[in-house]
C-alpha cells in the first residue's frame, strides 16, 4: 500500500543550514548533508531543501550542496527557493536533485509550470503554494508569504495541476510557526480537488497533528521543520504512532 | 567489474551513478554500442516519456543493441516499461523483451503514484535478502501488467509488475537509487547476478 510520507524541511543559506537546528550529535551543526543523512537513517521519506540565499553569486553554493546531497543520500529530495527559469532547474537536476519546487516565479509567470513539465516531466515539478486566509478567502501569497496576490488558493492549485505540476506543497501561512496543527480544512479541499499528491505544510507541533493532516486534511505527505530539528518529534516515534492509528507508513525493518 | 549505464538522454542518470558509487562501483555512461556490448553489467535507466525515449534509442540503433545483450541487464523505471512490448503512453511500440503491455493507471487514486509502496511476491536473485513487504520508492503513471515474467508485484489501483525477469534481463519499476537500504541491496543483488 502506498504510504503517507513524512518530510523534514531544511532551510539553507549560503550552503549551510539556517539556525534552529539542535542536534547535539552533529559534528557540524551547519552542515545540511550531515543532518540530511541523519533524517534519512531515521526513516524520513523525502527531504526538502529550501534555499533562502539572497544573492545570485552565493547561489552557486547551492549547486555544490545539491551534488553532495545526491552523492550521499539514498532517498529522494526536492530543492526550492529562488528558482525562476529552465536553466535554474536544469542545473539543479543535473546536480542530482530529484524534484524542484517553484513558488513566486510560477505565480508571476504560470507558463513556467508548463514549460518545466514539458522539458523535464511532471514528476520533478513541485509547485509550492503559500496561502493565507484573508476576508473569508484563501489567497495565494508570494515572497515568503508577505505579499498577497489576486489568486485564490483552490483555483491556483487546479491551474498548476492542469499546467503539469506533479505535486503541490501547500503551506498555510496562518498556521506556519504556530505549532497548533496543519490547515486541515484547506488541505482537504485542495487535495480533494486535484488528482496530484498534496504535501501539507505549516503548523506541525506534535504527533497528533500529523495524524490529523492525513485523516482530516487528506494530505499525501506532511512536511515540518523545527519540530524535527529540535527533536520535539522524532521520525521513528512519529511513524510508530501513525501506524498505531492504521495510517500506512514506511518503517524499515 | 565494468558497469555501463545506457546514456540516451532520458532524465536524471546522475542519481543512478551516485548510488552505484556508494556501492563502490564506478559506472561508465555511454551510448556507444561497443562499450555497452562489452560491459559486465548494463543498466538501462529512464525518467521521461516513452515515445521520445524509443525514438532516441532507434535513431542510435540502441534498440537492437539492448535486445541482443547477453550479460545481465537491469531496466529501471521507464527502462522497465521500454523493455515491454507496447506502452499506452503515446501508443508506443517498445523493445519487446518482455511480452507485456504497459498501461496507464485508472485515476481511482492519485496519478502518478508518488512515494513508497511495498514489494510483494518477490522471487529470484534480485531480491535476495530483501524482507517481505519491503518498501521502495515509486514515481510513475504507467505500469506493466502482471505476467509469467513477473518476479515481484505491488498494489496501486491494481496489482502490477514491480519487477520483471526473462533470461539475462531484469527490470524494476521503482527507483532503487532512491529507495534507501532496500534499493541499495537490490542494486547490489543485480551486480552479484552470475
Amino acid at each position: 500500500m502506498l504510504t503517507k510520507r513524512i518530510i523534514p524541511c531544511l532551510d539553507i543559506k549560503n550552503g549551510r543550514t539556517v539556525k534552529g537546528v539542535n542536534f547535539v550529535d552533529l559534528r557540524d551543526a551547519g552542515d545540511p548533508v550531515e543532518l540530511a543523512a541523519i533524517y534519512a537513517a531515521e526513516g524520513a521519506d523525502e527531504l526538502v531543501f529550501l534555499d533562502i540565499t539572497a544573492t545570485v553569486e552565493k547561489r552557486k553554493t547551492l549547486i555544490e550542496l545539491v551534488k553532495r546531497v545526491a552523492a550521499e543520500i539514498n532517498i529522494p529530495f526536492t530543492v526550492g527557493g529562488g528558482i525562476s527559469s529552465i536553466a535554474d532547474v536544469s542545473a539543479l537536476l543535473n546536480a542530482g536533485a530529484d524534484k524542484i519546487s517553484i513558488n513566486s516565479s510560477a505565480v508571476m509567470r504560470p507558463e513556467l509550470v508548463s514549460e518545466l513539465a514539458g522539458e523535464f516531466g511532471s514528476q520533478c515539478v513541485v509547485v509550492a503554494i503559500d496561502s493565507r486566509f484573508v476576508e473569508g478567502e484563501h489567497i495565494v501569497h508570494v515572497s515568503g508569504g508577505r505579499i498577497a496576490t489576486e489568486r485564490r488558493t483552490l483555483l491556483w492549485a487546479k491551474e498548476v495541476e492542469e499546467r503539469g505540476a506533479g505535486e503541490i506543497l501547500l503551506t498555510s501561512m496562518d498556521h506556519d510557526g504556530t505549532k497548533a496543527g496543519f490547515a486541515n480544512e484547506l488541505t482537504a479541499k485542495v487535495s480533494g480537488s486535484v488528482s496530484i499528491p498534496v504535501i501539507a505544510s505549516g503548523g506541525a507541533g506534535n504527533q497528533e497533528h500529523f495524524l490529523d493532516s492525513f485523516t482530516i486534511g487528506l494530505a499525501d505527505a506532511a512536511l515540518a521543520a523545527s519540530i524535527f530539528h529540535f527533536k520535539e518529534v522524532s521520525i521513528p516515534d512519529l511513524k510508530n504512532y501513525l501506524k498505531g492509528y492504521n495510517i500506512p507508513v514506511r518503517i524499515e525493518k | 567489474m565494468s558497469v555501463v549505464i545506457v546514456d540516451y538522454n532520458a532524465g536524471n542518470v546522475q542519481s543512478v551513478t551516485y548510488a552505484l558509487e556508494r556501492l563502490g562501483v564506478s559506472p561508465v555512461l555511454s551510448a556507444d554500442p561497443e562499450v555497452i556490448r562489452s560491459a559486465d553489467r548494463v543498466i538501462f535507466p529512464g525518467v521521461g516519456e516513452a515515445s521520445t525515449a524509443m525514438r532516441f534509442l532507434k535513431e542510435r540503433k540502441l534498440d537492437e543493441v539492448i535486445k541482443d545483450l547477453k550479460q545481465p541487464v537491469f531496466g529501471v523505471c521507464l527502462g522497465l516499461q521500454l523493455m515491454c512490448a507496447h506502452s499506452e503512453e503515446n501508443n508506443t511500440d517498445c523493445l519487446g523483451i518482455f511480452d507485456v503491455q504497459v498501461k496507464k493507471f485508472e485515476p481511482t487514486l492519485k496519478v502518478p503514484q508518488m512515494g513508497w509502496n511495498n514489494l510483494e511476491h518477490t522471487t529470484g536473485p534480485l531480491f535476495k535478502g530483501i524482507e517481505a513487504d519491503s518498501y521502495v520508492y515509486y514515481v510513475h503513471s504507467y505500469y506493466a501488467e502482471t505476467s509469467e515474467y513477473t518476479i515481484a508485484t505491488t498494489d496501486y489501483v491494481n496489482t502490477f509488475s514491480a519487477a520483471l525477469n526473462k533470461d539475462n534481463f531484469y527490470a524494476l519499476q521503482a527507483h532503487p537509487e532512491k529507495s534507501g537500504k532496500v534499493g541499495e541491496r537490490i542494486l547490489q543483488n543485480f551486480l552479484d547476478i552470475k
